[in-house]
């Protein structure tokens, strides 16, 4: 028979503890170099197929609907409507926050409202969180706010914030 | 296609931390499972294993390491498509069988996620691209949360609605000897909970858990000559949406109609909302019963909220949906709870659910996990 | 077990890889590489004419959590029956093949992929697989293959010069295909000299790591026959935990001699895990082959594009190399080989096909 317990009486049992030393140097390969590479720029940069006109953002060196090779660089617009927003009260470690963090998902241009799959970027989104409440915040238009030192990173983009 | 069924299923209790280790879990629920079977270990010539991240259990290749309860010197590998493992795992169960290659299976699904420190929700971290995501500190119920608003968006769906999924399946709970959080509770309480990342709140949310599950399935020769009452496995499938989910319209899960689509077809259903008895569908979240539903093309896009408010999906409703209580009721430990969803489909059609039976007679049933970046849904029909 | 079964061909085949390190493409880019390979060597649309997709990967390799979010993209896979094993490549063949077997499929893709070179220390990712209670000693993880090693050669009476032999022969057999980054002339006086890494292995006894990502297009019969297939008659897989012996393919041969109704004698090719020299021979003593009569009459072909030691170790493409080798050598004029997998420390499992023209 199996035996739950309670968080205080896991001191009464033996626990192993083991930190994993499990580090990474992930290599960006073409796409997503040539991606942070615009970032540092101040720019988005998408790649596209020419044969079925999808633009990739972030880019990929292949069209996974045509499954060929893409075509070529594109700069997409640092604009675009806001998909989805939250408002998180809890840190990634699972603590309380007070001021809530806001992230959500954003169309870019180009794109169509019925659009299944469009150039999207996941990013905070600088509003309150009653616009996120109330979900007025959803489908505004926003863009981009650039820092002024930029790394090569995606948190070069502070926020996107309506325009 | 040769034909495929279960003749036994067992589970663990599901619990926030139990004393037990990850191998001895899953020992518990197979020997459950073999008892209700009424095979031994020995019988049984191919296992497979489920298991949702390594890094719950703190331990790289898991398959090998759950291997050890009950699949040495046995033909043993494990599946993995994120939360949607535990449906798969009894997928992969089915075609070790329909393949012509085992006769008798073992399907092993296990999940400790109380060892993870900080928090298990730390864990969730490391699942975004490395390079374009992780950066922002993303938790796991940004996830969701995001998915739900644009489902909330899309459809005009209140969270009074939503939140009658976790006041179903909570109650439901109440009838499964398993469940970690069963209880009675309103919409005003879900509605007055913790807010975690709005819209999501602390009751829209399944806990964190531990817990195994185990089931056997066989060749119709086995099946016929071990039980009077078979259940058959008559459809399944299985899909994966693309990576880059920022760029892909949440308010509909196209991919679990596609895998639903494919099991459909194996398993000849035409209408799902008239063939199909009583359902599983997966609900890490309460949204997520309602979006799985649709999916599963059950409900029509955006309707399912107002025929959970009719009572369709109740216990005693014309689709009892979650009649186990599901995750948000009985607990979530990843891979073991999908395949405790297709447990429940089980014994409901093996006629054995006990309290948690549903009223109506029931021929056929579906259970349906969900995964990865919101793109992964896995599928499976069961007739008696 | 059912033991006759229809066959499943190999109509399509894709590598790109095989070096220490592509730093220049993500692991994406080259599982795309070695998949529009594959597709070109069949005809195949992966979108159109391929029923399910296979991945073989782990999570703790990838450094990503539920790593099979980025299976389907680069395969051709997206919005398609995917799904991951995380397992050896020869693991996920046969998944594969039985999903072919089963009916739900009548071609399916198995893809697997490494970029060790993106893992910092290695060693501590193979440690974290050991048991959490009682098996993560700290020390050099190789200890394992050294007492494996040692009790493996005192109860079939090989020397360290037998395993010097595997090194040399295996390294400048490696001449003999492109993906062998580390094929050399070494003789086994130079293996000999070399210092112990763990007794009784040199750091020359343990192949390297590489990068690589392997495609493989499978059929059921009444499709592949339209092809020029390599058939798939025997398979199996199995994990058994036992020292000094490859019990895991002593118990997959077996069953995979007996679906193909073979025996070792009668096939022309071995193609084996060597990621240790005495790996070589411990896994022919499992699939029922005398190393001793191996290291004696050279005829035998075991290995011969030089298994891991000449082309390194892609991690869980390390089976789907060894098949890749042994598909060259059906099409050099060969009957029939068999592929015999290996997970690696800390692993006890084992994968085995059987195949033939």
């Amino acid at each position: 028979m199996e035996n739950p317990l309670k968080e205080e009486e896991l001191k009464d049992h033996i626990t192993i503890s083991y930190k994993p030393f499990a580090k990474y140097e992930y290599s960006a390969g073409q796409a997503i170099s040539k991606y942070l590479e615009g970032l540092k720029e101040g720019k988005i940069i998408g790649r596209k197929c020419n044969k079925c006109g999808r633009v990739y953002v972030p880019p990929k060196m292949y069209c996974e609907d045509c499954f060929r090779p893409t075509d070529e660089w594109v700069e997409v617009k640092d604009e675009g409507i806001v998909e989805t927003a939250v408002a998180s009260f809890i840190s990634w470690t699972r603590e309380k926050i007070e001021e809530p963090e806001i992230v959500g998902t954003i169309r870019l241009f180009p794109s169509k409202e019925n659009d299944y799959v469009f150039p999207g970027v996941f990013h905070r989104i600088c509003c309150s969180y009653e616009e996120v409440k109330n979900m007025s915040i959803i489908g505004k238009r926003v863009k981009a706010v650039w820092k002024s030192q930029r790394k090569g990173d995606v948190n070069d983009i502070e926020c996107f914030k309506v325009i | 296609m040769r034909k495929v069924g279960v003749i036994g299923a067992g589970l663990t209790l599901f619990r926030r931390r139990m004393l037990e280790t990850p191998q001895e879990l899953a020992y518990i629920a197979a020997s459950r499972a073999l008892d209700e079977a009424g095979l031994e270990l020995k019988d049984i010539d191919c296992v497979v294993i489920g298991s949702a991240p390594d890094a719950f259990d703190g331990v790289h290749m898991k398959g090998e390491y759950l291997a050890k309860a009950g699949g040495e010197k046995k033909m043993v590998s494990r599946v993995y498509v994120g939360g949607a493992t535990g449906v798969m795992t009894a997928i992969s169960a089915w075609y070790h069988v329909a393949s012509g290659l085992c006769e008798k299976v073992l399907a092993i699904a296990e999940e400790k996620m109380s060892p993870a420190r900080p928090h298990p929700q730390s864990v969730f971290k490391y699942i975004w691209d490395p390079i374009t995501e992780k950066p922002l500190n993303p938790n796991l119920i940004w996830i969701f949360a995001m998915e739900m608003h644009r489902y909330m968006a899309k459809y005009g769906i209140r969270k009074e609605e939503i939140a009658l999924v976790s006041v179903k399946n909570k109650r439901n709970a109440m009838n499964n000897p398993y469940a970690q959080l069963p209880g009675n509770i309103t919409v005003d309480d879900v509605l007055k909970s913790e807010v975690l990342v709005w819209p999501v709140q602390l009751l829209d949310v399944s806990p964190t858990s531990d817990g195994a599950a185990a089931m056997v399935v066989a060749t119709e020769d086995v099946v016929r000559r071990y039980t009077d009452t078979p259940v058959w496995i008559e459809g399944v499938g299985w899909t994966l949406d693309n990576t880059s989910w920022p760029g892909r319209e949440l308010a509909y899960p196209r991919y679990l109609e596609n895998a639903a689509r494919m099991a459909y077809k194996m398993a000849k259903i035409e209408r799902p909302y008239k063939e199909i008895d009583v359902v599983e569908p997966y609900d890490p979240f309460d949204y997520k019963e309602l979006h799985h539903l649709e999916g599963l093309m059950i409900a029509k896009k955006g309707e399912a909220p107002t025929l959970l408010k009719e009572g369709v999906f109740d216990i005693d409703g014309d689709i009892p949906s979650s009649p186990s209580g599901g995750l948000l009721g009985v607990g979530n430990p990843i891979a073991a709870a999908g395949l405790m969803k297709t447990i429940s489909i089980y014994w409901q059609l093996k006629g054995i659910a006990g309290k948690m039976q549903v009223k109506k007679p029931v021929h056929t049933g579906v259970a349906q996990a969900w995964g990865d970046l919101m793109q992964a849904s896995t599928v499976i029909v069961m007739r008696n | 077990m059912v033991t006759k079964l229809e066959k499943v061909g190999i109509i399509g085949a894709g590598w790109y890889g095989f070096r220490p390190q592509v730093k220049d493409l993500s692991f994406r880019e080259m599982v795309f590489e070695a998949a529009s390979r594959a597709y070109e060597s069949s005809g195949i649309d992966p979108r159109k004419d391929v029923d399910t997709f296979v991945s073989c990967q782990e999570d703790f390799w990838e450094g990503i959590s539920i790593a099979d979010e980025f299976a389907p993209d680069p395969i051709g896979g997206a919005m398609r029956p995917t799904m991951t094993v995380p397992g050896d490549g020869i693991q996920g063949i046969i998944h594969g093949a039985m999903q072919i077997l089963s009916g739900v499929s009548k071609v399916t893709v198995v893809e697997s992929h490494a970029k060790p070179s993106d893992i910092e220390k290695i060693d501590k990712i193979i440690e974290l697989g050991m048991d959490p209670l009682f098996s993560r000693l700290g020390v050099n993880v190789n200890f394992l293959a050294g007492l494996d090693a040692t009790k493996f050669m005192k109860n079939y009476g090989i020397k360290r010069e037998d395993l010097a032999e595997v090194v040399s022969r295996n390294l400048s057999s490696g001449f003999k295909t492109p993906r062998s980054s580390f094929a050399s002339k070494v003789s086994v006086e130079d293996v000999l000299s070399q210092d112990f890494l763990v007794y009784p292995l040199s750091t020359m006894d343990i192949a390297k790591y590489v990068d690589a990502s392997i495609v493989f297009i499978l059929a059921s019969e009444e499709i592949a026959r339209k092809y020029d297939p390599v058939w798939i008659e025997g398979m199996s897989f199995s994990t058994a935990e036992k020292l000094g012996e490859a019990e895991y393919l002593s118990i997959a041969s077996r069953q995979a001699y007996k679906m193909a109704n073979v025996k070792p004698s009668q096939v022309d090719g071995i193609f084996v895990d060597d990621r240790y020299s005495y790996k070589e021979l411990q896994h022919l003593e499992a699939l029922g082959i005398s190393s001793k009569e191996f290291l004696r009459d050279q005829n035998i072909e075991v290995n011969p594009y030089g298994g891991h030691l000449a082309k390194g170790v892609p991690l869980e493409a390390s089976g789907l190399s060894l098949l890749l080798d042994a598909v060259d050598f059906i099409e050099e004029g060969h009957e029939s080989a068999i592929v015999a997998s290996w997970r690696g420390i800390p692993t006890y499992t084992g994968s085995v096909l059987v195949v033939r023209k």
